[in-house]
């Protein structure tokens, strides 16, 4: 407050008076456009804080560089033929806890004041959460091609393709998207950002790690076996891997899709009951 | 409503809202009527917690009162919640701008989410920042402004689709004198354009200078109303002050003022006293410099004031503004009246007026 810099000229009443002046007010737009906008700022929101997606990637790096190499041999003979298997998991793992970001960013916005300056505005209410879940898709984009660069570089020889690795891709931006709507009801009902960062984590790692993601489950306990079958995230890194290797398990994508559609129908609406009745 | 009264911009009869956390409900807001009529500026004054914040997120239709109605420019808050939003703007705590994006961004989006497009968006944002003296600063982020900047750039932002009725929360809290002078004149050219602009404060200095009317609120109510100058009135007139040069003169010129005034007050210091002055008292004030001098009791100074808002606080409740509840929390929840934490820094504020441009 003390640094006095040259944009802190009092503003002059005539001008002040000219920039409020509003001959004619612009109409209403549009649903879609008031969301691509709110898209926008997810966007910007991505440029000028980029250290949220690399804390995110640092751990399927780790992850991906440690059971590869320390693992692999054991696991699959050969570290070459184990990346075939882990990485469109590691993928999964990460699109998925990205997805906590949703949750986040949102509840930031409301501890900062910007979540009342939108609900304050005449919009389509479901403007500014489905915007910033597509702007989100963008992010999730992003980390899957780092993802994959990094498998690439590792070894990793798709079967299928650069039509079975974009479709993979695609079935799993579908599913995150989905997913985001827990998060976002997370962070609706969470105090501070970092509670929603912890109580997500809680609920993300063991379904991660409870997972076909790392190793065949056939070697394990019955009763994790059973749980890892009805776990949704196998059902989707089966979808994946299915598709990535050239081998569509049309049963496991039908799977993703039917409970995409079902998260997006209970948990979206709960969101906009919650957004709309907020304090 | 007669022909001669200007149309209601805010109206608002029996609102109420509860606030409950376990076992505890907190009235933040207890019946509160208002009346603000267009082109005026209403100062909601109170201490931390007296509920204003509540009253104006009830009014901006993020809240939806517990009971009671609430119109702005005609518009019933919770039926026709978008038309409130349309005309009304919003500056406070609790409405705020994305740190993250620069100021053109963040303005920018506003316009766009109003209807701007391309070229039209981007010739409003320019003016609004040339305007707010934010041009040079508008391709930084915002979490690099200062305080003052801040607060304009939330202020413009509230400004983007010319809004006729427009709420500011606490608009100058933290701010220095200089950067509140800003935020004051811009308020000024508001109304003068016709602007209606309902604030909240806790500094009685603010209300006293922009508010045409002020409500004093404690505990969810309204516990006074009228002009700066008919609140002062209430608690009388105002007070005489006096410093005579010679402290052994001072008995005497007390003897003097009482026979005029009423009742005399001694300050510590051995030159200084004071008297109220009674409803009536304007002659009498009149004639206490000439009877002094003819009594040969020498008085460099003397000053006639009427109350400050803080003592009409204290009049009106028992108890002085800033001593009350410390925060005013999530939406005015407050809670209990546990001590005076925090408050120091408010009455500091809430007295310095000038004083502080000068040391700095």
């Amino acid at each position: 407050m003390s640094t006095q810099t040259t944009d802190e000229t009092q503003p002059s009443v005539a001008r002040l008076r000219e920039a409020i002046a509003l001959p004619e007010r612009p109409p209403r737009p549009s649903a879609l456009s008031m969301t691509l906008t709110f898209g926008w700022r997810a966007l910007l929101k991505i440029k000028h804080v980029p250290e949220q997606l690399f804390d995110v990637l640092v751990s399927p790096v780790i992850f991906t560089l440690m059971f590869t190499y320390l693992f692999g041999g054991a696991l699959a003979g050969s570290t070459q033929a184990y990346i075939q298997f882990l990485l469109p998991g590691i993928l999964v793992q990460t699109i998925v806890i990205v997805t906590v970001y949703t949750g986040y960013t949102l509840n930031t916005d409301i501890t900062k004041g910007v979540f009342d300056r939108f609900r304050s505005l005449p919009l389509w209410r479901p403007a500014p959460i489905v915007g910033a879940l597509l702007g989100d898709t963008v992010r999730y984009s992003i980390a899957s091609v780092m993802c994959i660069g990094l498998g690439l570089i590792l070894g990793f020889r798709p079967d299928g393709g650069v039509v079975g690795v974009v479709l993979g891709v695609l079935l799993l931006l579908v599913f995150a998207f989905s997913l985001s709507w827990i998060f976002t009801i997370l962070g609706l009902l969470l105090r501070t950002p970092n509670a929603v960062m912890g109580v997500s984590m809680m609920v993300l790692m063991p379904l991660t790690f409870a997972s076909n993601i790392f190793v065949d489950p056939s070697t394990m306990p019955s009763g994790l076996q059973r749980f890892v079958e009805i776990n949704p995230v196998s059902h989707l890194v089966t979808a994946v891997r299915g598709l990535m290797a050239g081998q569509a398990d049309a049963g496991e994508i039908t799977w993703v899709l039917v409970a995409s559609v079902v998260l997006t129908a209970v948990f979206g609406p709960i969101t906009m009951r919650l957004y709309r009745t907020r304090r | 409503m007669s022909d001669l009264s200007p149309p209601l911009a805010v109206e608002a009869s029996g609102l109420v809202k509860h606030f409950t956390s376990g076992k505890r409900t907190t009235k933040a807001v207890d019946g509160v009527d208002l009346a603000i009529p267009e082109g005026s500026v209403f100062g909601l004054l109170g201490p931390n917690g007296a509920g204003k914040t509540t009253i104006v997120r009830m009014l901006a239709t993020l809240l939806a009162p517990d009971a009671g109605t609430a119109r702005v420019l005609g518009h019933d808050v919770v039926r026709e919640a978008d038309a409130v939003r349309t005309a009304v703007g919003l500056t406070g705590q609790y409405a705020s701008v994305d740190e993250d994006l620069t100021g053109v961004e963040n303005l920018l989006m506003l316009a766009r989410l109003f209807g701007f497009r391309g070229a039209a968006a981007r010739r409003r944002v320019d003016g609004l920042l040339e305007a707010f003296g934010l041009t040079d600063a508008g391709g930084r982020q915002v979490k690099t402004y200062s305080g003052g900047m801040r607060r304009r750039i939330d202020l413009a932002a509230s400004l983007v689709l010319a809004p006729r009725v427009l709420f500011l929360d606490e608009p100058t809290t933290g701010l220095d004198p200089r950067s509140r002078n800003q935020v004051w004149d811009i308020v000024r050219v508001l109304v003068e354009d016709g602007a209606t602009v309902l604030l909240t404060t806790q500094y009685l200095e603010e209300a006293d200078q922009l508010a045409d009317q002020i409500a004093v609120i404690d505990h969810g109510t309204v516990i006074a109303q009228g002009t700066s100058s008919e609140l002062k009135r209430s608690v009388g007139q105002g007070a005489v002050h006096l410093r005579v040069a010679r402290p052994t003169d001072r008995a005497r010129a007390a003897e003097i003022t009482e026979r005029l005034l009423g009742e005399v007050t001694l300050a510590s210091d051995p030159h200084a006293l004071s008297a109220r002055v009674p409803d009536d008292g304007g002659a009498a004030v009149a004639r206490l410099l000439p009877a002094l001098h003819e009594a040969g009791v020498e008085v460099p100074e003397m000053s006639l004031g009427q109350p400050s808002l803080d003592e009409v606080f204290l009049a009106l409740t028992g108890r002085p503004a800033e001593e009350d509840e410390p925060r005013d929390g999530t939406g005015g929840t407050g809670g209990s009246d546990d001590g005076a934490a925090g408050t120091d820094a408010g009455r500091r504020r809430a007295t310095t007026t000038g004083t502080e441009e000068v040391a700095r």
